[in-house]
């Protein structure tokens, strides 16, 4: 019951010093707002690259080629055997008849080129497969264990070709860039947030300098050290509250703006649903953090100037 | 009740704020301590409610070592121990009635105790018509009777008043000493330090005179002598 009480009375001290100290207050939420807004930011634009590398990385696959006159029998064979492969994501099969309708499909407009297919009596095609790992760097192991395959199948050859090998510069480049983005990313948020957190609790810290007489007034009347951060604590964790309400809100002009340019930009990805579909999500880690941050801030902060202890 | 067994006290580099003090002070007495600035009256103080330990010799409260105290028993031990200071130390972003309300809440009183009490504390000092002002809307001396309102409510054994009027024009001071002889009137203990000459001789009270650390005079109805 006493307990309750005091519950109560801390808090209650807690948003009267929030509300009263309406300039300090001000100040703290304003550079809480900013803090989170980059931080909000840095969320988004890192959905932004993660949804970008994971289109391209969907770009690349491995198209394995096979001989005109290959059995359709083993070529589906072969194709059963790659796809129980774990790095392999999925394998399509394109007939020779259907990379005969997409050739025609694709020189439409090309009429010399479709008279002199129209000449040959047979289908020049041959059939592929496209396959696509779950990461790029998966893709040379799929073409060594396909050149394995053909190799020790014996039998017949029915592999013309397997265009990783033309291709492979060009694979191994785009890993590089997705691992050293990712990397680069992961740097810059830790450095920001980094940063972001000491900022707030300078901010804090000299919030609640100009108490610090007080802190010990309120030690010299008898009250007990939580019960002077209390109220504190409180106010830091109001500031964080109020201060992630002003980012979420400030987030919605700069997506709505930022919507159609990123969706042209990066294709699949727009910032604005992103914003819309994650509010929820974005509003929890914004919240958590600039509650967390703020109550911790104000923690140190006041534990400092409890000078009266023994 | 307080009772110094040759406390000495050294700051940083060795010079003794006290020096061998030994002296007790009985419940319900209004004990005066006098001296040049530097003598070691404020250190005196701070030794009662322990913001300072002693370096040597040991502080008794009710015949218990301070020394012992743990952190629950210093904040009991300042419940009992109203301060009042030169510079009034009030709490500024809170108004009259919740500095004074403040001190009940941390001593952990009920609700209807506090809306009791206040109000008759304020009375007493003659503020009821400020308790929602702000303390920087009030006079020195106004604010000075809220420190006391504040040292009073949880009705302790003694106050500490550490140059209360100090900083006050001559007639707030004459109201504060009257304010002080009211209280000690009702049972408490005041201890009080001044350089007012005018207050001293006006109590006609004990005067302890101290000079660079030492007790050096100690009059059960004294005047002010240096």
């Amino acid at each position: 019951m006493a307990f309750l009480i005091n519950i109560k009375r801390v808090s209650r001290a807690g948003f009267i010093g929030f509300l009263r100290n309406g300039f300090v207050s001000l100040t703290t939420v304003l550079i809480m707002a900013i803090v989170l807004f980059v931080m909000g930011a840095l969320m988004m634009g890192g959905a932004a690259l993660d949804a970008t590398l994971v289109q391209l990385q969907e770009k690349v696959d491995i198209n394995v080629y096979f001989l005109t006159d290959a059995p359709e029998s083993d070529i589906l064979a072969l194709r059963d055997l790659v796809s129980e492969l774990p790095e392999v994501a999925n394998v399509e099969y394109v007939s020779r008849d259907e990379a005969l309708a997409q050739f025609r499909e694709r020189n439409k407009d090309d009429q010399l080129t479709l008279q002199a297919l129209d000449e040959l009596d047979e289908n020049p095609l041959g059939a592929s497969l496209a396959i696509r790992a779950k990461e790029t760097s998966q893709y040379e192991g799929i073409a060594g264990f396909l050149e394995n395959e053909t190799a020790v199948g014996g039998g017949a050859q029915i592999i013309e070709k397997i265009n990783y090998f033309q291709n492979k510069a060009a694979i191994n480049k785009l890993t590089s860039i997705i691992d050293t983005s990712e990397r680069f990313g992961l740097i810059v948020t830790i450095f920001l947030i980094t940063v972001s957190a000491l900022i707030v609790f300078n901010t804090i810290r000299l919030a609640i300098f100009t108490t610090k007489e007080e802190i010990g007034v309120m030690q010299l009347v008898g009250a007990s050290d939580w019960y002077v951060q209390g109220p504190f604590i409180i106010e830091g964790s109001l500031y964080g509250f109020a201060g992630a309400l002003l980012a979420l809100l400030a987030l919605y002009p700069v997506s709505l703006s930022l919507g159609p340019a990123s969706q042209a930009f990066l294709g699949s990805f727009n910032v604005l649903s992103y914003y819309a579909n994650n509010i929820g999500w974005l509003f929890f880690i914004l919240v958590a953090t600039g509650v967390g941050l703020g109550a911790l801030s104000s923690f140190i902060a006041v534990r400092r100037y409890l000078r009266l202890t023994n | 009740m307080i009772y110094f067994d040759k406390v000495t006290k050294f700051y940083n580099g060795g010079i003794a704020a006290l020096d061998d003090v030994t002296m007790t002070i009985e419940p319900g007495e209004f004990v005066s301590i006098v001296g040049h600035s530097g003598a070691g009256k404020s250190t005196l103080l701070k030794m009662i409610f322990a913001e300072e330990i002693p370096s040597e010799g040991t502080v008794y409260f009710e015949s218990n070592n301070i020394a012992y105290f743990g952190k629950s028993d210093l904040n009991k031990l300042r419940r009992k121990i109203g301060t009042v200071f030169q510079d009034f130390r009030l709490l500024s972003t809170k108004t009259v009635y919740e500095n004074i309300a403040f001190a009940m809440e941390a001593a952990g009183q009920r609700n209807e105790d506090i809306a009791a009490d206040v109000p008759h504390v304020l009375d007493l000092v003659d503020l009821s018509e400020k308790m929602d002002s702000f303390p920087r809307e009030l006079s020195g001396g106004e604010q000075q009777r809220v420190a006391i309102a504040r040292a009073i409510v949880n009705q302790p054994d003694v106050v500490v008043a550490d140059e209360p009027t100090g900083n006050l024009d001559p007639i707030s001071t004459y109201e504060i000493v009257q304010i002080l002889k009211k209280i000690n009137d009702l049972g408490t203990t005041i201890i009080l330090t001044t350089h007012n000459k005018g207050v001293i001789d006006s109590l006609g009270r004990r005067v302890i005179t101290m000079d660079e650390g030492r007790v050096v005079r100690d009059d059960k109805s004294g005047h002010y002598e240096l």
